[in-house]
């Protein structure tokens, strides 16, 4: 009884914590944009603007969610929980100091790999149902883009669990762990598929220059063009909430998770993770957008072929025991 | 029964990459446009029709209105229009005042059009770094003429006041900058992989359409065709400065995006030859009190977005009897539907983007 009221507690705290990051993000995204072009961002809500996140979920949760008529109704509505479930339940996972964790997975990589794809089908159900052929468009890309850039983002994960020999997250930042040996993390011994990975995930999460499915110089807002007030908010909080969870997954795998001299565990996890998240801002702010086309075969012809044979490789050295 | 396999889309007048109230109609085979049909007219203002009630000088202020985000180079077609059927003698002064602020114009529009592109490619950053150096540049104008944007600025027989004092050498010392200015944004998007294989070999137009169409400006620079007003028929003392027309080779996005780029250095170096041999004296020529035209006549003049020109009939009244302007963007407008069908639905905004029009000179 009193382990499944710590697990509630742990639960309750894993939620209002993400919701903390989630704003603080959002808030670091505008900030760091602004800055990269020559603007202040907001500055009026809060010291330097931060209750600005704040301010603009109250927004979110007190408009109206409009619905369009001619919308798939029980489909458009349900589509934005099975995006943003997923997204949270990925959360369970991460690994955030040896001892801050939701569950101690053996198949960790696994069911976070299995979970992230669920969102996709959310992606599809809000482009199908909406009944909107720009959303239409969005939907049909997501799905080419999560499909194409699931395979190479497997693919480099399997060389880091072929090294560790373990798919548990916590296990595979021990494997790296050393307080201040950080030649140890696997971004130096699996550079490859450190750099393959990194690129699917910015394609998983949709942001640019991967971020066709919304891409709104083109498709005005992809699949959710037709989407308003809360339902919109929680398609958008999904976002944010893969821009965490995958960086810091890429935290446990490439750079050692939580481990780092001095400072505790659980710092030196937020400061790598949100040193990979600000250099997806600073990709945003520099990079235009890739075509349809292009994704694919960047996807297809460049990325997967290297993460086979950086898995290859791997195994050869694996195998001649120089790892 | 034979399915279809295309679906339709209707993008515009309301969509943000349509630069205003742009309306065409795609014909959509997955992502891959089959058919393109342009549609104009929503931002009609009757310009034309109005300027028939409207005294000579009184248009000036009309032609502000046009292209607005290149008020000079209108007032300056017209004005020119107006003294050319009046044989008014312009002071030297005047004209190089006036091809000062037309190539300060120039170069705001093509730094506008540098910004918009990147954003309609889905990057922010330079829409912000050109309208941070524009900015330098409508400061100028509003100290020279008092308005920011539609500056009613010219008149006919020459400008409606003389300089500021110390705004020349302001300008020349903006006019040292621009080319690091450019060099900024050549290296922001120029060299950028993923911009170049967007722009590269895409929507190529070739010479031949490009004349048979009527195209001008960069766009017909672009496929290699060396023709500019400024050079062909200088006017307003064209004659006097040193400066090269920028041509592309192959005519695809690319070119035109790199041409503007050329043209802004150019313009740059014209701008800083007036401000720098700005001579001394009148800057408006001895004008009847009430202008009254009897006759029609047809001027013309290089406008940063191509041939701009202004035939004037007049029936010896006040007023016009009929006014007519040749918009460069809306003759522009036609490669659309040449050049769009078989790129993607991404493309359709890139290409749209490079053709660089305002709606307010298309639709008038």
């Amino acid at each position: 009884m009193v382990s499944i009221g710590i697990q509630f507690l742990v639960a309750i705290g894993m939620l209002v914590g993400l919701l903390i990051i989630l704003l603080s993000s959002m808030w670091l995204e505008r900030k760091a944009l602004a800055h990269f072009q020559y603007r202040l961002g907001p500055m009026r809500t809060g010291y330097h603007g931060l209750l600005q996140p704040i301010a603009d979920a109250m927004k979110m949760v007190v408009k109206e969610m409009s619905i369009p008529s001619g919308v798939d109704y029980i489909i458009y509505t349900a589509a934005p929980f099975v995006v943003f479930i997923p997204a949270f339940m990925v959360m369970a996972a991460i690994p955030f100091t040896s001892t801050i964790k939701a569950a101690n997975l053996n198949m960790g990589i696994f069911y976070v790999m299995a979970v992230l794809s669920i969102s996709t089908v959310g992606y599809m159900m809000a482009g199908w149902s909406s009944h909107n052929k720009y959303s239409l468009l969005g939907c049909m890309r997501s799905i080419g883009q999560f499909v194409s850039y699931e395979l190479p983002m497997g693919l480099s994960a399997l060389a880091v669990i072929m090294m560790a020999g373990t798919m548990n997250l916590n296990n595979i930042a021990n494997a790296q762990g050393c307080t201040w040996n950080i030649f140890n993390w696997y971004i130096f011994k699996q550079p490859l598929a450190f750099i393959i990975f990194f690129i699917a995930l910015n394609a998983e999460i949709c942001r640019v220059p991967f971020d066709l499915p919304e891409a709104e110089s083109e498709l005005v807002a992809g699949f959710h063009v037709e989407y308003s007030g809360m339902r919109f908010a929680l398609l958008l909080m999904a976002e944010y909430i893969g821009l965490f969870t995958l960086c810091s997954i890429c935290t446990t795998m490439f750079l050692g998770g939580w481990y780092g001299p001095v400072l505790p565990g659980l710092v030196w996890f937020f400061i790598k993770t949100f040193s990979l998240i600000f250099i997806l801002f600073w990709t945003r702010s520099t990079l235009p957008r890739v075509r349809a086309d292009q994704l694919m075969s960047l996807g297809w012809k460049i990325l997967l072929p290297a993460a086979l044979v950086n898995v290859v490789i791997t195994g050869l050295l694996i195998m001649l025991k120089i790892y | 029964m034979a399915i279809k396999t295309t679906q339709f889309l209707n993008m515009g007048p309301q969509h943000p990459s349509t630069h205003g109230v742009f309306r065409m109609m795609l014909e959509l085979d997955g992502e891959r446009v089959v058919m393109c049909q342009p549609h104009l007219g929503y931002l009609h203002r009757g310009i034309e029709k109005l300027a028939e009630t409207r005294t000579y000088p009184q248009i000036i202020a009309l032609t502000d209105r046009l292209h607005y985000a290149n008020a000079f180079q209108n007032e300056l077609t017209y004005c020119l229009a107006v003294e050319s059927l009046l044989g008014i003698e312009v002071p030297k002064r005047a004209q190089y005042i006036r091809v000062m602020m037309a190539e300060l114009s120039r170069m705001q529009n093509h730094m506008i059009f540098f910004g918009a592109l990147g954003m309609d490619l889905g990057a922010l950053t330079p829409f912000f770094y050109s309208f941070k150096d524009r900015e330098t540049i409508l400061d100028f104008m509003e100290e020279i003429s008092g308005a920011r944007l539609t500056f009613n600025y010219f008149r006919i027989g020459g400008v409606k006041e003389d300089l500021p004092e110390g705004i020349l050498d302001r300008i020349v010392a903006f006019t040292q900058r621009l080319p690091k200015i450019v060099d900024e944004y050549e290296a922001l998007l120029s060299g950028n992989e993923i911009f170049l294989s967007r722009m590269k070999g895409i929507s190529v137009l070739s010479k031949e359409l490009a004349v048979n169409l009527g195209i001008t400006g960069p766009i017909l620079r672009s496929t290699g065709i060396e023709y500019d007003i400024r050079k062909a028929e200088p006017y307003s003392s064209y004659e006097d400065f040193e400066f090269s027309v920028p041509v592309g080779t192959k005519g695809d996005n690319l070119d035109r995006y790199n041409l503007r780029l050329q043209e802004m250095r150019e313009s740059n170096k014209i701008v800083r030859q007036a401000a720098e041999r700005m001579p001394d004296g009148e800057i408006c020529a001895k004008v009847p009190k009430v202008i009254k035209i009897d006759g029609e006549g047809y001027f013309r003049t290089e406008t940063s977005v191509g041939e701009q020109g202004v035939y004037i009939i007049g029936a010896g009244d006040k007023t016009p009897y009929r006014i007519k302007f040749r918009s460069p963007a809306f003759v522009n407008l036609q490669i659309l539907q040449y050049v769009l069908p078989g790129v993607l639905v991404a493309d359709v905004i890139a290409t749209f983007s490079t053709v660089d029009i305002c709606m307010g000179e298309v639709d008038r």
